[in-house]
């Protein structure tokens, strides 16, 4: 996975500059008028983009496609999917094949000021993490000295792994496997004391390949940073603006309590911030160039941050993920939204 | 004796070597074969189902394709108007059928031809008699596979013919490009020529067109299978002696005549069994277009595999998509065989 990403980035940089920046409010005025968002996700990873079972796309990802839909035309499925794979994911931004490229892209400095493109908010904070089996009682990542780790070849995660034991002056003994199927399974059948990958991808193994999910733990520790972001094309910040905002509006309602369902309501409310927010009082559609019941639509379409995360990673879903990082900054995350007024 | 007890005695146990082996064999079968069984058809869950009823059974996880064949086959394609592509593969499996037929190679066949793509074109894409348009980005699983291999045989196989006899020509020029062409492709690999049409490609047109993902892929399958099945030809030509070219001039024949009445019909036979493998190659490198992003059988496959509840069945899934890669490739061995047979009663 990794190893791809740095072929991408490597490819994405040999064609710097190739493409004129975008002018600004070029892409919004484009995408009013041809009545759709051209959206580049994911081939297909489960919870943030990948088609389910009638071919209709899902996930996390998918939902900041939608939330811009919803701003922009009062409708969240004005949206067309462009399937990337790693490689063709930051020239086909760059390109303009897509307008909005939401494919659990982590932002680095190389990406941000190399490709001619600008990320706007991070929308999951992921990190390289490790599962064990509850059995061995392992409770930290600081108690895995000297034990066995499978690992997949060729990545960042081997990298990753091995300067993190160095600095903790730990030792371990790596189980490489080149082929994921058969990597996890070499976990379950005991042949390594702790499998490590992005923690996202932790859940869903184990949720798909455990006997019993149960008996395995994800430990808290995550030992490097993947902030995944939507990215959009540089030099046209009417469009960044939008894109980011609809992503701090979904935060900032769950901030505010306010859900899918309880928005109607709560445009009712007497709170100022919930008034602006839902376009009661005017001023924030006119700013960003778009309708006043933009972040109305969105919450009502989309739903807000928690809604999203719990339907399509969280909760509700197969990976049962945690919050964690990605809790409200109030419970102890980093999702922070920026004030909408 | 039995007969077969005497055919077994001379065949299987006639040398202390060959009852070794016959009892390796049968305890490698022993081992394989029941454990297969078990798993295959007797553990087997079938029908529809959860992947929970499927870890319950223990064994092979049918309901996998109970659940999920409409995404495999189809891929991203409405789920609604699945009749649609079900109904445009039908009519080219029986397109093929027909055509397959040796009594049907009359010129009606061509219009057949034209008839049914623009039918097929008309039901997979859309737009009139009340049909919602469907985009080819939308395209998916086997009819995918099939109009990129289907076409990019159709047309790569008439290019390779004048490829090949460009090869050949006495005119320098006209043998530059052949020969320029042939090798170029065949120099690359179709993974960077498909790579190179979706990553590089756009970034050289002006901003805010695109080129049909579909039909990048399906130029850059015509391109290759083109350059490939050129030399294939051409070792057909090669191997049409001098005398039938003479014969001809002394018929007084021209160029054209020459080639389509006396080499073509001697030289395309000869190569049957290199260009029906080709074929087959580029029936099964259509697998590739995923790197463009388009959902082909292979990739409809692994994208009904996403969910981590069905993930641990790849196996069933993988399986599938091999049996109807098989099958297609199976037929087509066996005809190109029975083709053979068929276009040698001349010289029997």
């Amino acid at each position: 996975m990794k190893l791809t990403h740095a072929i991408g980035a490597v490819a994405a940089l040999a064609l710097m500059g190739a493409a004129p920046p975008a002018r600004a409010g070029a892409t919004m005025d484009a995408v009013k008028a041809k009545g759709f968002v051209q959206c580049g996700v994911n081939l297909g990873l489960y919870g943030f983009s990948a088609p389910d079972d009638k071919g209709n796309w899902t996930g996390l990802d998918v939902d900041v496609c939608r939330a811009i839909a919803a701003a922009l035309f009062a409708d969240a499925n004005k949206v067309k999917y462009t399937p990337l794979s790693a490689q063709q994911r930051l020239p086909a931004l760059q390109a303009g094949e897509v307008d909005l490229l939401a494919r659990n892209t982590t932002w680095t400095l190389t990406r941000d000021t190399a490709n001619g493109l600008d990320f706007t908010t991070p929308n999951y904070f992921d990190g390289q993490g490790f599962m064990v089996a509850r059995k061995i009682g392992v409770k930290s990542v600081k108690e895995l000295n000297g034990a066995t780790v499978c690992v997949l070849p060729g990545t960042t995660t081997e990298q990753n792994l091995a300067d993190y034991f160095r600095a903790a002056k730990m030792t371990y003994k790596p189980v490489v496997i080149e082929k994921n199927e058969e990597l996890n399974s070499a976990f379950f059948s005991g042949r390594c004391d702790a499998l490590t990958s992005d923690a996202s991808q932790l859940a869903g193994v184990r949720a798909g390949q455990a006997a019993n999910p149960d008996d395995y733990v994800i430990l808290p520790e995550l030992i490097s940073k993947e902030p995944l972001t939507p990215a959009v094309r540089q030099g046209d910040s009417q469009w960044t603006d939008l894109v980011r905002w609809s992503q701090y509006v979904m935060v900032y309602a769950e901030e505010k309590g306010v859900t899918s369902k309880t928005v109607t309501v709560a445009q009712k409310s007497p709170d100022p911030d919930l008034q602006r927010l839902l376009g009661v009082t005017v001023g924030n559609g006119k700013a960003l160039g778009i309708d006043e019941k933009w972040a109305f639509n969105i919450i009502m379409q989309v739903g807000n941050y928690g809604e999203s995360f719990e339907r399509n990673v969280g909760k509700e879903s197969r990976l049962k993920l945690d919050r964690g990082l990605n809790a409200l900054y109030t419970n102890g995350g980093l999702m922070y939204a920026m004030p909408p007024r | 004796m039995t007969t077969a007890a005497a055919w077994a005695k001379k065949n299987l146990f006639g040398s202390p070597a060959n009852t070794v082996l016959t009892l390796l064999g049968l305890a490698l079968l022993w081992q394989v074969v029941p454990p297969f069984v078990g798993w295959a058809l007797i553990h087997a869950s079938w029908g529809a189902g959860t992947p929970e009823s499927c870890r319950q059974a223990g064994g092979a996880c049918w309901t996998l394709l109970a659940e999920r064949h409409r995404l495999m086959l189809f891929g991203l394609y409405p789920y609604e108007q699945h009749w649609r592509p079900f109904l445009a593969m039908l009519l080219f499996v029986a397109l093929l059928a027909i055509s397959s037929q040796r009594r049907c190679w009359r010129p009606w066949l061509g219009a057949l031809w034209a008839a049914a793509v623009v039918l097929i074109g008309v039901l997979m894409w859309g737009g009139v008699l009340g049909l919602a348009t469907v985009e080819t980005a939308q395209w998916g699983g086997l009819p995918l596979t099939l109009v990129i291999a289907v076409l990019a045989i159709v047309i790569a196989f008439p290019m390779s013919i004048v490829l090949a006899l460009g090869r050949r020509s006495q005119l320098p020029a006209i043998k530059a490009v052949s020969v320029g062409y042939i090798e170029l492709v065949r120099g690359l690999p179709l993974v960077s020529v498909l790579f190179m049409a979706s990553v590089m490609f756009p970034l050289f047109l002006p901003e805010g067109i695109t080129i049909d993902k579909a039909l990048r892929a399906l130029v850059g399958m015509t391109l290759f299978t083109a350059a490939y099945l050129a030399e294939a030809v051409r070792g057909g030509l090669q191997a049409i002696p001098k005398g039938q070219f003479e014969a001809a001039d002394a018929l007084g024949l021209g160029y054209w005549q020459t080639m389509r009445l006396i080499i073509l019909p001697q030289a395309l036979r000869l190569v049957i069994p290199p260009i029906v493998n080709q074929f087959i190659t580029c029936f099964k490198d259509t697998s590739l277009v995923t790197i463009v992003g388009l959902y082909d059988l292979l990739a409809a496959t692994k994208a009904s595999l996403n969910d981590p509840a069905w993930r641990p069945f790849f196996v069933e899934g993988y399986l599938a998509a091999a049996l109807v890669y098989f099958c297609f490739c199976f037929f087509m061995s066996r005809y190109s065989q029975w083709l053979e047979r068929e276009l040698a009663k001349g010289s029997r």
